[in-house]
């Protein structure tokens, strides 16, 4: 692990991957949606809002799993001081709480033809709002320890880091939810090694979450790619600026 | 509202907003590359 440290041999392996990822997921994406609208069939209860399916839990599954990279990346920055880790951690926010927002978003609008309400005040709604707000948190955190450690005061990133593993918490919450607590949100219906989906919605959801998972990858790579190339930037201005000085 | 009506509002937030997040996302990178670029030069 510790080889890919080197930013250098980092980025020698994202350039390439970055859009073999990105347009891998963006035609996985456009197969489990065309198939999600035009070849599944409707559901015997949900209708056609099922359809919904195809989009509202792929934004939910890269909403927790992007607030789980947060967190192993914030445990490798604190305990291993590996250079890349805490730039993976601050690049995984904005991806991740664009899928938790869509998420929710989703959300609402399958709960209205089928619950009759937008919103409820449920276990498993709360806990994926509250995700987003630690999103939104986090980003202002990182950003902020981001331009203390600029004026040259260490120890700022652990801030992001700490508030990275410790909002984790709210993961397993998310996943229990339907089963700790009285829910108008379906129990889960895929679990370990077995599924009470039927396999012609199983397989385009299958799909789907590959592919929004690709181009979910191909984004942290680009917001690492350009948070290195910010950094080499201000490397280089300061080391101007010193010489200009000195 | 059709069932229809949601989903294709549904479809439409998500290809919009993946397409919008992916687009900001290169185009900042790409900034980023040619201001690195800028300041080896200098």
């Amino acid at each position: 692990m510790h080889g890919f440290a080197n930013p250098t041999r980092f980025l020698s392996i994202a350039r390439p991957l970055t859009p073999v990822l990105l347009w891998t997921g963006a035609l996985l994406v456009a197969v489990s949606l065309y198939l999600g609208l035009f070849a599944t069939p409707a559901d015997r209860l949900m209708g056609e809002t099922v359809r919904i399916l195809y989009v509202h839990v792929p934004a939910a599954w890269l909403g927790m799993a992007g607030w789980t990279s947060i967190a192993i990346a914030s445990l490798v920055e604190l305990v291993w001081r590996h250079p890349l880790a805490a730039i993976a951690a601050r690049a995984s926010a904005l991806p991740g709480a664009f899928f938790a927002g869509l998420c929710l978003v989703t959300g609402s609008i399958w709960a209205k033809p089928t619950w009759g309400a937008w919103w409820v005040w449920d276990g498993r709604l709360t806990s994926m709002l509250v995700l987003f707000f630690l999103y939104l948190a986090y980003i202002a955190i990182a950003r902020e320890s981001q331009a203390e450690a600029a004026a040259g005061r260490s120890g700022a990133s652990r801030i992001a880091a700490i508030f990275g593993i410790v909002g984790a918490v709210n993961v397993p919450i998310i996943n229990r939810s339907v089963i700790w607590w009285n829910s108008q949100h379906q129990p889960a219906s895929i679990t370990m090694g077995q599924s009470s989906i039927d396999s012609v919605f199983l397989w385009p959801l299958g799909i789907a979450v590959l592919g929004f998972s690709l181009i979910f990858g191909a984004l942290v790579l680009m917001r690492m790619r350009t948070m290195l190339a910010e950094i080499r930037i201000e490397g280089r201005l300061r080391r101007k600026a010193m010489g200009a000085t000195g | 509202m059709n069932q229809w009506d949601y989903v294709i509002v549904v479809y439409a937030i998500t290809i919009a907003g993946t397409a919008g997040l992916t687009g900001w996302c290169a185009w900042t990178l790409r900034r980023a590359e040619r201001r690195l670029e800028d300041a080896k030069r200098t």
